[in-house]
């Protein structure tokens, strides 16, 4: 591969020299610079990158598409399926609850710590020196610090019937309201929305206060002489600015919250009934308890195209507007 | 000129790798075993433990401190065996069980979850020769009936032997006898009747009736199938739970037990907050003395004298009519012997002394809280008077005598307990499922995996 690339020139500036050609100063460097006019000492840096991609992202992604195929236990004979695992995964009433409460979550997940984290970021954005803002700003990130494991079991306790949540709804004479907001039908989902909208609330903002850090004060001057008040300000200025930060945001939460796992696993163990229960559960359940492996690789196909569905226009919105 | 093959060349760079991937998969042919020849039940083994070294691979429950205590009073009397034992929590178990049987330092003697998966994917050892062997045909028959299953892992209940059990469990109700002598109860029900009233009248003086959990797995499928017990022909349940041709849960018991939980639920007999309790915390506000009763297993009978010493009663789900015959959930702790188990015979020596030693025996009783198993004529050891693991040691005899045991619903299947009975149990206990529905749900999901 390397005299096959080393001979073709690329072919930029149309008519390529000849290496042989004697309007290079040396041949030595004529030949490196061929290399890496095609790439080859790049590929000799990115070769334990690729290597290591291949073998732990792109083998188990050919494989999860392969398996899907098949009616398959993960130990004993697999048997030919075709689409039969994909058709489940679109007919199956509980399989598409599943997934639904997984679209349920990215409000919590995503629209909340962003607009919440606009907020936040535009009110310490003019703190962000001294110990005051290394405070605050320790303070909002803890939670991406913290195992989500720990965070679950912390707010299972914080959310269970005599949790502290429940105390202070008691205390202020709320008491009727007091539910075990984890177990209950109606608020297990939104609670478990909660406890990841707490998660990735403190990484929202982190990202929103350093794209802040980087707009032009001159641009708030402009506005401020304009008349323009905070709100307008923020609207004007802050928001336009940071297009390409909440596009981050939104494509790192939406991914968390479609692929979400630990939190739910630990708190509600994806019920009661399947009122919690998320894609990511479903596929570890289908595979390792209930021994489906080919359903459950069909589902982790879909569940990644729904994530691609869902990140690509964001994507395309946030970077098409910056060029 | 260059330019369409150095395009050519660099897509190839690129594709080169995943393509090369791509082909891989796919080339193989479909994943898994192929169909390999079962080991046959009628290899020669030895009841010979020998004298060279050797180190038993023991995978076990976390939690479940007899398997390792045996396991290091056996070192003691044979010192040439030494274990390694790894533990797991139970579900981790059951996840992991086929594919750690399945590898090359697939363990010696492992806690199984139901086998008849394993059968069938032949992981596990047929303990046929060793019942010969050793003379387990002194056990009693239906010690050892729930570890039998068909040929190439059909119906369970009859067949080749499988599995042993360190130690033999039952289940029934717990009760905080402090919180009994203040709803006025002097005995054990005798009926079911009695015993709703006793539910009635803790309710009315502000006890917590039952204390259950139903978060992750269902708890009160626990006070479920004791009901369906009664109402019906235990060997239906039986039948069901052991893959019979035929057999439903679809039954007039079944609805009728579902039907008396759901006037539980609705009368707040269980705890309002089930859905959000787990094991530990039924547990904990148990001894806590917070609930006159607890669906359980013996399991916890030694721990729940040191918590809550003379304070703690036992007795089987009483019987729908006064003087009928007591039936209860009661299984193996079971254990198997891998088929890729290099000490075998080892292994076999080690659960046949688990049932027949007298240390052995005692420790069943002391730390495992249950029965030892083993052949009918050999003495039950003793447990101190006035504790509640006198009174489960009791009744285990008991229902062995009435010949009342039987597997718990939630082991028909792999799948039936994570993917029916707890989802649909918690639905029902929130008003959110009807009986009816209840069980046609998990028949359905049963009918699902047994068509696979």
């Amino acid at each position: 591969m390397t005299s096959a690339l080393g001979s073709v020139p690329t072919g930029q500036g149309g008519t390529a020299p000849s290496p042989d050609r004697p309007t290079r100063p040396s041949p030595a460097r004529a030949h490196r610079r061929r290399w890496a006019r095609a790439g080859g000492t790049g590929w000799l840096f990115v070769l334990p990158a690729v290597l290591m991609y291949a073998v732990f992202v792109l083998r188990p992604l050919a494989l999860t598409i392969q398996y899907s195929f098949y009616n398959w236990n993960g130990i004993g004979v697999a048997r030919w399926a075709g689409l039969d695992n994909y058709l489940t995964v679109f007919t199956d009433s509980d399989l598409l609850k599943i997934i639904g409460n997984a679209l349920v979550l990215i409000v919590f997940f995503s629209f909340v710590p962003v607009a919440l984290g606009l907020l936040v970021a535009s009110l310490v954005r003019r703190i962000t020196t001294g110990v005051f803002g290394t405070v605050v700003r320790t303070v909002l990130f803890l939670p991406q610090v913290i195992p989500l494991v720990a965070a679950g079991i912390a707010w299972s306790w914080l959310l269970s019937s005599n949790g502290l949540v429940n105390q202070v709804l008691r205390a202020v004479g709320l008491g009727g309201v007091a539910r075990a907001w984890l177990g209950d039908f109606d608020t297990a989902l939104p609670a478990v929305g909660v406890i990841g909208a707490w998660v990735l609330l403190g990484l929202c903002t982190i990202l929103l206060v350093t794209g802040m850090s980087k707009i032009d004060p001159a641009l708030y001057e402009a506005a401020r002489l304009d008349g323009a008040g905070p709100v307008r300000e923020f609207f004007a200025v802050t928001l336009p600015s940071l297009r390409q930060e909440i596009g981050v945001c939104l494509t790192v939460t939406i991914i968390a919250a479609l692929a979400s796992f630990d939190i739910v696993y630990i708190s509600t163990s994806g019920g009661p009934g399947l009122q919690t229960t998320v894609p990511g559960l479903e596929i570890y359940r289908l595979a390792f308890s209930q021994r489906q492996v080919g359903l459950a690789s069909a589902l982790a196909v879909v569940l990644m195209l729904l994530v691609v569905l869902c990140v690509l226009p964001i994507q395309r919105l946030t970077r098409g507007d910056k060029s | 000129m260059a330019t369409p093959l150095a395009r050519f060349s660099r897509r190839t760079a690129l594709l080169a790798p995943v393509l090369a991937l791509g082909l891989a998969a796919t080339a193989c042919s479909a994943p898994g075993a192929d169909d390999a020849p079962r080991t046959g039940g009628d290899a020669t083994v030895s009841t010979e433990l020998g004298s060279d070294p050797i180190t038993l691979e023991m995978y076990a429950e976390t939690g479940f401190p007899l398997a390792k205590a045996l396991a290091d009073e056996f070192t003691k009397q044979h010192p040439n065996v030494k274990f390694n034992i790894r533990e797991d929590q139970f579900t981790v178990i059951v996840e992991n069980a086929p594919r750690v049987m399945a590898s090359d330092n697939s363990p010696d003697i492992i806690r199984l979850p139901t086998m008849v998966d394993l059968v069938k994917d032949d992981l596990l050892k047929n303990l046929d020769p060793y019942f010969t062997a050793y003379g387990w045909d002194k056990f009693p028959a239906s010690q050892l009936v729930q570890l039998r299953v068909g040929d190439g892992g059909t119906t369970r209940g009859t067949g080749s032997l499988w599995g042993m059990g360190l130690g033999y469990s039952v289940t029934g109700v717990f009760y905080n006898k402090k919180l009994a002598e203040q709803v006025g109860m002097t005995q054990p029900p005798a009926t079911i009747a009695e015993f709703e009233e006793l539910l009635a009248k803790a309710k009315s003086a502000g006890v917590q009736p039952i204390m259950q959990f139903n978060k992750n797995t269902a708890g009160i499928n626990f006070p479920h199938q004791a009901l369906q017990n009664q109402f019906g022909d235990p060997a239906q349940v039986a039948d069901w739970i052991f893959q019979k041709p035929g057999a439903t849960f679809d039954t007039p018991a079944a609805l009728k037990a579902t039907q008396t939980i759901q006037k539980w639920a609705q009368a707040g007999y269980f705890p309002k907050d089930a859905n959000a309790l787990d094991y530990a915390s039924m547990v904990g506000e148990f001894q806590k003395n917070n609930g006159l009763f607890m669906f359980n297993g013996d399991w916890e009978s030694a721990n729940l004298d040191k918590t809550m010493p003379g304070n703690v009663g036992f007795f089987l789900f009483p019987t729908e009519s006064a003087g009928g015959k007591h039936v209860a959930m009661s299984a193996p702790n079971t254990f198997g012997i891998g088929a890729k188990a290099k000490n075998p015979d080892a292994a076999a020596y080690f659960l046949n002394w688990a049932h027949t030693n007298a240390t052995a025996r005692e420790i069943a009783v002391k730390i495992g809280g249950s029965s030892p198993g083993g052949p009918s004529d050999l003495p039950v050891p003793a447990a101190a008077p006035g504790t509640v693991l006198a009174e489960t040691l009791k009744a285990s005899q008991q229902l062995g005598e009435e010949n009342g045991a039987v597997d718990f619903t939630a082991n028909a299947t792999g799948g039936i307990f994570a993917a029916a009975i707890t989802p649909e149990m918690q639905k029902l206990i929130a008003g959110q499922q009807t009986p009816e529905g209840y069980v046609k749900a998990v028949q359905a999901e049963y009918a699902k995996e047994l068509s696979r």
